[in-house]
């Protein structure tokens, strides 16, 4: 029989995050399916909290609790997670793909003897568990499956609902463990500033710009500064995440005209990321399979574009609307302020 | 400055991101049709940890950069030729199977194996740079499957920036949620650092940088050891490209009130 322990840890708040959550909801259906026993385990500075909204799964939760778990850094959080598996004797181990378990599972399974797989986006139980997860940056899909154990699987966030349920009494039982010496620590976070974020993974809707937007135009003229005014307008009125084409980017290397706020943090596509919004407005973006990958997980999606014939938009966006991007985008930020 | 470095930068090589893909199951499980035909380039992100390398070995004086780099000798052939244009460096070539569907372990110990038996490096010096993910596995499980394997403590993912202080300590700037930095201050060597993009833009050619390199790079991959990848108890079930097409509406000719109104009350959907 499998053994189950779903790592977690405890977020700023104090509590489990939603990705922490949704590695436990996976985790108490994978255990049903599976006939497997399900242990959670929690890591942080103060782990009471985050426990009791875990009653509800009705499984054995192990704590790793004190000030040197609150850093997300490698050395602590390897020796918390190692500790807790081994409490556990988990045969399968799941947790959330966020930057804290990336650093850490591989790590983690290498000590143990096991192996580990990232980016899951599925779970499918049958007599074996089989995952599936993306190759070659989201272009090509596969399931896999696993002899070794512990078999450790990083599950992607926003691909299930999280755990719901009333918080309540739980006994966690405390995993002791043994710190090396410590050469490392985190000092603090570096965010822009309020107001001038740009990148929001729970907004409803992701931007897009293009290096169109630092083209010549009509007039024969390049207009950044009018973009960058319409495209922050855009993001604050229809309070959007945004995201860059890599050709949008790399100018900034290339002393070409820049949008200011835009960095390689912003790139979507076949060196960016991929995230994960129910729609997406793609503007002034041309090109063809590396931009699609940015477009994995968007579930609705158009586009403004010149060109009719657009290689990238047309097969992968729903509408596409030939059309002066900065003519639209003016209109829509005026409509989305008039609301 | 008076700290030097021993950088090791693990890159592989991956088709060509313009290149169109379409999976075949081979002899030895899946792969890509005609892989050994498809363009290849060094791995986007691990470019980058050797593009950062080369700049913080020119900036410590005794600092050196190794290139590790599994890949069938062709194919580092190939992506040699133009890499070496790039930065110094000195290249260690492994002879093995290309693609992102071989085991990320069995790829980690390979790698491993091969930089503790570089002549000369000094552990207490090491940096091991290399992507944060491949562009074909895209994993993010071998770097630091290579650290532990070498008994590095101390390992961070998703970096975008080094700053080495007087003392040899160094601040780390790593990629997290909502578009933010961690920022972490290390002892020193050695580290493993997983970079993102880095902040560097792409070096141009130097036909004297890939003189000197060219001279160690052929003799390199002449003698590359070979090695086979356990799978690790890996099998694929299924292999696919996902159905993408969309029947896209062309709108053309409507004025810019109107696609806004209707941008507008899509977005209200």
């Amino acid at each position: 029989m499998e053994k189950l322990l779903v790592l977690t840890h405890v977020d700023e708040s104090g509590a489990l995050s939603k990705a922490s959550l949704e590695a436990v909801a996976a985790g108490v259906e994978s255990a049903k399916e599976l006939g497997a026993s399900l242990t959670i385990g929690i890591v942080g500075a103060q782990t009471d909290a985050a426990a009791r909204q875990v009653a509800g799964a009705k499984a054995r939760v192990l704590t790793v609790a004190g000030e040197e778990f609150a850093q997300s850094r490698y050395a602590s959080d390897v020796a918390a997670c190692e500790a807790l598996v081994r409490a556990a004797e988990a045969t399968l181990v799941f947790a959330p793909a966020g930057s804290r378990f990336n650093r850490v599972v591989p790590g983690v399974a290498y000590r143990l003897g096991g192996v580990a797989d990232t980016h899951i986006t599925a779970l499918g139980a049958g007599e074996k568990l089989e995952v599936t997860r993306w190759f070659y940056r989201q272009r090509v899909e596969a399931a896999l499956r696993r002899e070794t154990r512990p078999w450790f699987l990083l599950l992607e966030t926003g691909t299930r609902d999280p755990f719901s349920a009333a918080d309540g009494d739980t006994k966690a039982e405390r995993v002791e463990v043994t710190l090396p010496e410590l050469r490392s620590k985190v000092v603090g976070i570096r965010a822009p500033k309020q107001g001038e974020e740009t990148i929001r993974p729970d907004a409803k809707i992701l931007f897009v710009a293009g290096a169109g937007w630092t083209k010549k135009q009509a007039d024969g003229q390049v207009h950044a500064t009018e973009a960058e005014t319409l495209i922050l307008g855009f993001l604050h009125a229809a309070d959007a995440s945004l995201g860059s084409s890599k050709s949008l980017v790399d100018q900034s290397g290339e002393n070409q005209e820049v949008l200011k706020f835009m960095t390689h943090m912003n790139q979507v596509g076949q060196t960016g990321a991929t995230p994960r919004h129910p729609k997406g407005l793609s503007t002034c973006c041309h090109g063809e399979e590396p931009h699609v990958v940015g477009w994995r997980f968007v579930n609705e999606r158009r586009a403004v574009n010149l060109d009719p014939n657009c290689g990238w938009a047309r097969g992968k966006a729903d509408v596409l609307y030939v059309a002066d991007a900065f003519k639209v985008v003016a209109k829509v930020n005026e409509l989305l302020l008039a609301k | 400055m008076t700290n030097s470095f021993h950088i090791v930068v693990c890159a592989s090589t991956v088709p060509d991101p313009l290149q169109t893909l379409e999976p075949v199951t081979g002899p030895a499980g899946p792969t890509l049709k005609n892989e050994m035909m498809l363009p290849a380039v060094l791995d986007p992100w691990a470019a980058c940890a050797l593009y950062e390398a080369a700049a913080l070995a020119a900036k410590h004086t005794g600092s050196k950069v190794w290139l590790v780099s599994l890949g069938p000798k062709a194919k580092l052939q190939q992506v040699m030729m133009t890499v070496a244009q790039k930065v110094p460096f000195e290249l260690v070539a492994i002879d093995g199977p290309l693609g992102g569907f071989t085991d990320a372990h069995s790829t980690a110990a390979a790698l491993a194996e091969t930089i503790a038996a570089i002549p000369g490096l000094d552990c207490g010096k090491l940096l091991l740079f290399g992507g944060w993910e491949s562009a074909s596995r895209g994993a993010g499980v071998t770097m630091q499957v290579v650290g532990e394997r070498l008994g590095i403590a101390d390992q961070f993912q998703g970096v975008d920036q080094i700053n080495v202080k007087e003392d040899g300590s160094f601040e780390i700037l790593e990629r997290v949620e909502g578009g933010k930095h961690q920022v972490s201050e290390c002892a020193g060597a050695p580290a493993v650092l997983g970079w993102a993009t880095g902040n560097l833009a792409e070096p141009p050619n130097r036909p004297q940088v890939g003189m000197a390199n060219m001279r160690g790079v052929m003799p390199a991959i002449q003698k590359a050891k070979s090695v086979k990848l356990d799978a690790n108890g890996l099998s694929y079930a299924s292999v696919a490209l996902p159905k993408q097409q969309r029947e896209t509406r062309v709108v053309r000719d409507m004025p810019e009130d109107e696609i806004a109104r209707e941008i507008v009350a899509w977005i209200a959907e």
